[in-house]
């Protein structure tokens, strides 16, 4: 019999409404990557969750190097020997990294705090993993990326044997991902094993082992990462295959211009200046441009939700302000946030409040908003029925749901308030292969009835693969806008970089 | 399954049965509690404590507070009573003043509260005070101009008496010969709440906007507006109040209302209303509220001295918070 550092078997919890896990295993190695993939909503973080003692199973069990153990808080399983890098950052942010990292375990001299120890022990821990961080920067002051380090640097210092790593390159850059791939394959040799959680397929290709994938909260099965083809993976994890990933462009951009956006800019310093583009009906307008390009801005400030210092909107050839979310509503404008969490659901609400919330003003029409459940409810039942959300009823609380499926809830919010012009800022975050294939064939069919479609995009294929006309931001300026026949990758990272060395540099790399 | 429900139901409804077992306990000690006289007492007394867990349900819901609240109560009563007094009376607050129809003070009372919420809502709004420090220092202001007018002359600080007919009418006239006015109030108050927080838009805003401003912001939710007409509402619902405590004291003092806030929050609380925000229904404030009134009477009913009464009160608050957070954690 092999001899596995962690072993999970038999492993079954449920939520209300949901069975989350259903007999799920996990057999990892000692000194080895392990990749756990499965779309949203497969059940990775709840599996992980159980490892690391945040959620309690009703059966399986855990074994630690063939011992049984029993996972009843985090602080358990830290000093078992197992550590997180959590896919949601919580810095503290008034406090410095020194506190961040050593929160929970901090040095002690006598009775006091020491202070001294504990900054020397980070300044050594940051230089060993080569992280240029002053130790005594406060966490509100560092950049998402440098938050992610030393998310990883914690994880590392508790010196453990089983390192679970949720989505740890979700705001890396590519010198950055290569850089914690080192770090992981350090850890590799000192024997310590890493269990790899990430929806970027190639990574995994790249620095994992052995795979295990999971579908609806139950195991699929396991390979070695050389034994295995990414179409093969896409195929285990969503139990079908998968052709084409982008629905077909049926030519449904009109003459008509239905947005011109003149000379927006912002009235913040460095954000963006002097955009000026035209969307047409029917058109999907993808926006494309490296983190900082001040993208998500621009489309806040279209919908009201930035102030603005110049630049006009023109809508149907009428000019229109949107100086607040209500205006721009009002003038038909729809925005997906790109923050699902913090801005998009509210949780302990039902999926049938959370799909009404633009939309009960136009529903309710009478002077004291009366709510006429048995008519509106309709509306609610047919959009999550078009849109294929999974779930037991609209009254399940939509925290509750998967991401992707909460994503769908959102989508449907903005098609019930009736849009003309609907803004997407990453539709697809976060969002597994299946659902993001939906949202798409959503975006496609919203085109064909002649509403204008912008979509804010980090993910390369899918602004190729989706948009009508791409344009490219770089440092809060326009710099091209590009058909989609004369789109390429190498096209798009052109513009994106035309202003800035420093990202040039770093493409090079 | 099943058993998973039953062990939910326990844990959701845990207080409420403790507190149902506590009834039945004083009912054993002293089985005179079980007559209609004193159920009608303990409805009656709780009319007016319901007004005032309506009212600070409404700031509860979009995870705010108002301590003010129980000032307020006072603010409304003196002001009240000040100009509902018989004309024949010998010490009356404003000695020239005729007998005005009774609405009018009772409007004047509830426009000067809803102006103290209408600043309640502003500091929180717009400039994104946090409720709890907002509106204590808004309860010290509200007891001060309290005892600024109740001390002017000729009345300097006297408890004012001599209450009009038409206005106490609203607890002398029982109902049947049973239930006085105040329970229908009360029961009205009820109805057009639960209308208000379920049925229309504005309702549905509350609980969006407790539930994550953020996210109410983005979907074109004017969320100063809506924090602005919760402490408005508030605000009319405590004045209310304060007015019926005129009627069913027959006079008032500066001193009226004090703390009122503190039971009202716990009564709610105890009824499932959730501290952060976006959690409660009436049903629960009405429970609360009832169920609160049961035990301070009975404990009083059976002799539980005054200041165990307290320390029991305390526990129960407490315990409902605690459970509140094992809830919605």
């Amino acid at each position: 019999m092999e001899k596995y550092r962690l072993k999970v078997s038999n492993m079954c919890k449920s939520f209300p409404g949901v069975k989350a896990l259903d007999k799920v295993q996990l057999e990892v190695k000692p000194g080895s990557v392990h990749a756990l993939i499965g779309e949203n909503g497969a059940g990775k973080s709840t599996l992980m969750k159980c490892l690391f003692g945040l959620y309690h199973p009703e059966e399986g069990t855990i074994e630690l190097d063939g011992e049984k153990v029993e996972m009843t808080d985090p602080n358990t399983a830290l000093k078992l020997g197992i550590s997180m890098i959590h896919q949601e950052l919580n810095p503290i942010p008034y406090r410095n990294v020194v506190d961040n990292i050593w929160v929970g375990r901090f040095v002690k001299k006598g009775m006091v705090v020491d202070e001294e120890k504990m900054k020397a022990m980070t300044e050594e821990l940051l230089k060993d993993l080569e992280f240029d961080i002053p130790a005594d920067t406060l966490a509100k002051s560092l950049s998402v990326s440098q938050l992610q380090a030393i998310e990883i640097a914690k994880a590392v210092s508790y010196d453990a044997k089983v390192i679970i790593m949720d989505e740890p390159t979700s705001s890396l850059t590519v010198a950055e991902t290569k850089h914690l791939f080192k770090i992981i394959n350090r850890l590799k040799s000192e024997g310590r094993s890493i269990i790899y959680i990430s929806h970027k397929l190639e990574e995994i290709i790249e620095v994992a082992d052995e795979i295990t994938i999971m579908r609806d909260g139950q195991y699929v099965g396991k390979w070695e990462i050389k034994d295995i083809t990414i179409d093969e993976i896409i195929h285990q994890m969503v139990g079908r295959n998968m052709e084409e990933r982008f629905p077909p462009a049926e030519g449904t951009v009109q003459e008509e211009v239905l947005l011109k956006v003149e000379d927006f800019t912002s009235a913040q310093e460095h954000s963006f200046e002097h955009i000026n583009f035209e969307l047409h009906k029917g058109e999907i307008l993808g926006i494309g441009g490296l983190v900082g390009a001040q993208r998500t801005e621009l489309v806040e400030a279209i919908f009201g939700l930035r102030k603005i210092s110049a630049g006009t909107l023109t809508m149907n050839g009428k000019t229109i302000v949107n100086q607040t979310p209500q205006d721009a509503i009002k003038n038909k404008f729809a925005l997906l946030t790109e923050e699902r969490r913090v801005t998009g659901i509210i949780p302990m609400l039902s999926v049938w409040d959370n799909a009404l919330v633009v939309a009960y003003k136009k529903l309710a029409n009478n002077v004291i908003g009366l709510i006429n459940r048995k008519k509106i409810g309709k509306s609610v039942d047919n959009i999550c029925k078009e849109l294929d959300v999974r779930m037991a009823g609209t009254d399940t609380l939509i925290k509750n749901l998967s991401g992707g499926n909460q994503q769908k809830v959102l989508v449907g919010r903005w098609l019930l308030s009736d849009c003309d012009i609907l803004i997407l800022d990453e539709p697809t975050r976060g969002v597994d292969v299946g659902a993001k294939y939906e949202i798409y064939k959503i975006m496609r069919d919203l085109a064909k009835k002649g509403k204008a479609i912008i979509m804010v995009s980090s993910e390369m294929p899918e602004l190729l693969g989706m948009s009508d006309n791409i344009m490219i931001m770089c440092e809060g300026k326009l710099s091209g806008i590009l058909k989609q026949n004369e789109a390429t990758q190498i096209e798009v990272m052109k513009y994106a970089t035309m202003f800035s060395n420093k990202a040039k540099e770093e493409d090079s790399e | 399954m099943r058993t998973i429900n039953l062990k939910k139901i326990l844990i959701d409804k845990a207080l409420v049965i403790v507190l149902l077992f506590m009834i039945i306990g004083i009912i054993i000690i002293e089985p005179s509690f079980l007559q209609w006289r004193v159920f009608t007492d303990i409805i009656t007394q709780s009319a007016v404590k319901m007004i005032c867990a309506l009212g600070l349900m409404f700031p509860l819901l979009i995870g705010g507070t108002d301590l003010a609240g129980g000032r307020q109560v006072g603010l409304a009563a003196v002001l009240v009573a000040s100009m509902s007094q018989m004309a024949t009376y010998s010490n009356r607050f404003w000695p020239n003043l005729p007998e005005l129809p009774i609405i009018f003070p009772i409007l004047i009372a509830i426009a000067a509260v809803a102006v103290i919420g209408a600043v309640n809502g502003f500091m929180i709004s717009k400039l994104k005070m946090a409720p709890f420090i907002a509106t204590f220092g808004m309860s010290t202001i509200v007891y001060g101009i309290n005892c600024l007018y109740f001390a002017k002359k000729p009345n300097n600080s006297q408890p004012i008496g001599g209450i009009r007919d038409d206005l106490r009418i609203l607890s002398s006239y029982k109902l049947f010969g049973q239930i006085s006015l105040l329970v229908v109030i009360a029961l009205a108050a009820v109805i057009i709440v639960w209308f208000v927080l379920n049925k229309t838009v504005f309702g549905k805003n509350i609980y969006i906007v407790g539930g994550n401003p953020d996210a109410a912001k983005v979907s074109g939710v004017n969320v100063n507006k809506v924090i602005m007409s919760v402490f408005i509402i508030e605000s009319c619902l405590v004045g209310l109040a304060g007015i019926m405590e005129v009627a069913r004291t027959g006079g008032a003092n500066s001193s009226y209302g004090n703390a009122y806030e503190f039971d009202a929050i716990s009564s709610c609380v105890v009824g499932g209303i959730s501290l952060s925000g976006g959690i409660g229904k009436v049903s629960g404030a009405v429970i609360g509220v009832i169920i609160f009134t049961f035990i301070s009477y009975g404990l009083a009913f059976i002799g539980v001295n005054a200041n165990w009464q307290l320390v029991i009160k305390g526990i129960i608050i407490c315990s409902a918070v605690a459970l509140d957070m094992r809830k919605n954690a």
